[in-house]
């Protein structure tokens, strides 16, 4: 963590992630907040790399910049008389009370409280070269029921999904 | 240098992750659109697992296996879980929000109000 490249890296990844969270707010246009949203999963995705997480930063670009904006994308085009625009509900006042109170809350106990983290020497020697084999062995043996419980909602998920937008025919045909 | 002396440390990432989760939030409770919605939600999932990543990577007690018998990267199996539930949860709150789009012509929350007293 202590060479310079990596704080570089940590400081310009904040900035992209956050800017792109604050764009995906005030765009007006619901498409172009959609592309914010992928820079700003693009930036976690190297934030996460500063974590040395490759494996998961992988998947992160692989399921949210791709496949879940694209599942939006899709269900933006398919509600094409719906409107298009990111406009504000009633509740932005409240909303943004919220928002400033969760994060400002989150950031004081962040800053605050004195992690027992580990620093210097320590911490790169903790530093693995891939993450791919031990958590492969995690999900395959200490986390196997987790794993397989995921299998199970996902096939429900993708049931669901199909089920649920299914066109129905109202030709006497009851399926 | 003059980066010399910043230093990365476990609170920075910690404060990153709530402001993303702050803006998260914000846009969750304030859009009218459905699929922005699912955005906010989407950003806060991602907040969390930055968290998570965070505490993973710099906290002593899961990295040196000792008190809690913790594995180095159980963090990381979160992680992956909450990537499996936040697709499968994108995957039909999106399916619900085109079935919405089907019966009322409309995504926007404010219009959706059958259930209204």
């Amino acid at each position: 963590m202590e060479s310079p490249g990596i704080i570089l890296a940590f400081w310009v990844l904040s900035a992209i992630t956050v800017a792109g969270c604050l764009l995906v707010m005030v765009a007006r246009n619901l498409l172009h907040a959609l592309v914010f949203l992928v820079l700003a999963f693009l930036g976690m995705a190297g934030l996460f790399v500063t974590l040395s997480a490759d494996f998961i930063a992988v998947a992160q670009i692989l399921i949210y910049a791709g496949s879940i904006a694209v599942l939006m994308v899709f269900a933006i085009m398919l509600t094409p008389l719906a409107v298009r625009d990111n406009a504000n509900s009633l509740y932005v006042l409240p909303a943004l009370a919220a928002g400033l109170g969760m994060a400002a809350i989150i950031g004081f106990v962040a800053v605050s409280t004195p992690w027992a983290e580990l620093q210097g020497d320590a911490l790169k020697h903790n530093d693995p070269v891939t993450t791919v084999a031990a958590i492969g062995d995690l999900l395959l043996g200490r986390y196997v029921l987790p794993f397989e419980v995921a299998s199970i909602l996902l096939f429900f998920a993708l049931l669901g999904a199909i089920v649920l937008v299914r066109e129905r025919r109202n030709d006497g045909d009851p399926s | 240098m003059i980066l010399e002396g910043l230093s990365v440390t476990l609170a920075h990432y910690l404060a990153v992750s709530g402001v993303i989760f702050g803006i998260g939030a914000v846009i969750a409770l304030s859009k009218r659109n459905a699929v922005a919605v699912l955005m906010g939600i989407e950003l806060m999932l991602n907040a969390v697992n930055l968290t998570l990543l965070a505490f993973s990577r710099f906290s002593s007690a899961f990295t040196q296996g000792g008190a809690q018998g913790g594995e180095p990267l159980s963090g990381h199996v979160f992680v992956v879980f909450v990537l499996t539930v936040a697709a499968a949860e994108a995957a039909v709150a999106l399916a619900m929000a085109v079935l919405v789009y089907r019966h009322r012509e409309t995504v926007d929350l404010d219009r959706i109000n059958l259930l209204r007293g």
